[in-house]
């Protein structure tokens, strides 16, 4: 495959960035994006130039840390993350648009790579349970009914790529904010931070700059780990219960 | 919790949801009441006359319809105070657009923002014409809305007016009520169709029921 790339240069944070255009050859349809980006940029350190900055890791779909807007969608065109978006969702001669993760939460370091560190903020502020420390527990000492375990695991499956705020027009970071707490909150070991998690979550996102959420739905389409829309109207419930709560307190 | 819910952008969506449904909940009756006008000059006039003698004799004549005028006020500025203000930080939140654009999202979800500044517009100029009479064309009658609405519906601008601000509530409500749904926590995925029949019935039932007045007149149905 023979294909046209169009990608976001910006030499650091605070330099003004632009599309650069890159011909790339002899790409097979069964590579991966990221290794597709990884020939292009063989290419560019054996003419001596700068090679495109990505976030990559696992490569395996689970880590979060590739990221990239391609042809202006988040992960591109296949609801996959990057890493395992494969080049035979292209055709041969295409023009592909490649971009970073766009918020003003989320700040390019250096081409497509963006500062994310806003949702490890979030997290901090209240995804996480209080639990002793040491030997796993015994598996049934704390019994969960079934719906509510299938409704944890359905929302733990966000791995906080931030797809979610880059499909976003408001940059917003409902969607992945409202996975955590629908995770944690239903169980009851989230269960003595329930309240807390909820309106400290929520003011550390609106703290970070996301936006608010105009229910478009962008976000739920372009996650790669299918986090429903219907998390946010969760995560709204969640917070008017814990502000009726606080009110009464 | 005043101050919880103003300073959060989850909290004054719930303000923006609330004083949406308030109105809401007064364009139905206002829609229904407006049909009254097919039963001819006597009942519409005494219909109109009727809603300022409402609660009588506990309360004083046109004292109910000030409740209501001051209530639909409140919510009109809380809706578009929260809304400007949440539009505000959206914007911010993403300053730097995609070079590779894609038409996005349904045209009810965008155009919340335009829509409801046309429907602000409207309600000022809607004000004007027929509770007033500043604008109106021709002598405006107080006590007589009958013959006030001919007047303004025998214009070619009251009439364009009218019907695009009509369209653009039931644009709306569609996406409105939907989300406000969401936004208090009472959408599920099990009610999700319901709600979202709901939205569709409220928008079209809305905008039909105000555009049958102004196609009434024009077609000479009620003159």
């Amino acid at each position: 495959m023979k294909l046209t790339l169009r990608v976001w240069r910006q030499k650091n944070a605070d330099a003004e960035g632009a599309m650069s255009t890159y011909e790339v050859d002899g790409i097979s349809k069964d590579m991966s994006f990221l290794e597709m980006l990884d020939t292009l940029n063989e290419e560019l350190i054996l003419k001596g130039e700068d090679p495109v900055a990505f976030d990559h890791d696992c490569r395996e779909g689970i880590c979060g840390a590739c990221s990239l807007v391609i042809n202006g969608d988040a992960h591109g065109p296949e609801r996959t993350t990057t890493c395992q978006l494969h080049m035979r969702s292209f055709q041969d001669g295409d023009t592909i648009d490649v971009e970073p993760w766009r918020a003003s939460a989320f700040p390019v370091v250096k081409d497509l790579v963006v500062d994310r560190s806003a949702f490890d903020r979030i997290i901090q502020a209240g995804g996480y349970i209080t639990a002793p420390t040491g030997a796993a527990p015994e598996a049934h000492a704390t019994p969960v009914p079934r719906p509510d375990a299938d409704f944890a695991f359905e929302h733990a499956e966000c791995i906080g790529c931030g797809a979610c705020v880059a499909a976003c027009p408001n940059g917003a970071a409902m969607l992945f904010t409202s996975a955590k707490i629908n995770h944690l909150n239903v169980l009851p070991q989230g269960a003595p931070e329930r309240e807390s998690r909820v309106l400290d979550m929520v003011a550390q996102m609106d703290e970070e700059g996301f936006g608010g959420c105009t229910l478009t739905g962008e976000c739920a389409t372009a996650c790669p780990k299918g986090i429903p829309l219907m998390s946010i109207t969760g995560m709204n419930k969640e917070w008017l219960r814990a502000t009726r709560k606080a009110g009464k307190k | 919790m005043a101050r919880t819910v103003w300073d959060s952008s989850v909290g004054k969506k719930t303000v923006m949801a609330v004083s949406g449904l308030v109105m809401l909940a007064y364009l139905v009756v206002h829609m229904l009441g407006n049909l009254k006008i097919f039963f001819g000059a006597g009942e519409f006039d005494h219909y109109a006359h009727w809603l300022r003698t409402i609660g009588e004799p506990f309360m004083h004549y046109e004292w109910t319809l000030w409740v209501v005028r001051v209530v639909l006020v409140a919510a009109v500025v809380a809706h578009a105070v929260s809304a400007y203000q949440l539009s505000r930080r959206d914007i911010k939140a993403r300053p730097s657009k995609y070079v590779h654009k894609k038409p996005r999202t349904s045209y009810a979800t965008r155009t919340m923002r335009w829509g409801g500044i046309i429907l602000g517009l409207f309600i000022v100029w809607h004000i004007l014409d027929l509770t007033t009479g500043t604008v109106h064309p021709g002598g405006f009658q107080s006590g007589h809305p009958y013959q006030n609405v001919i007047d303004t519906f025998s214009t070619w601008y009251g009439n364009a007016v009218y019907i695009v601000a009509m369209l653009a509530l039931g644009l709306h409500v569609r996406h409105g009520f939907w989300s406000a749904a969401q936004t208090l926590g009472v959408g599920s995925r099990t009610r999700d169709r319901a709600l979202k029949a709901t939205a569709n019935l409220l928008a079209l039932v809305l905008t039909v029921g105000f555009i049958s007045v102004p196609v009434g007149v024009m077609t000479g149905v009620v003159s």
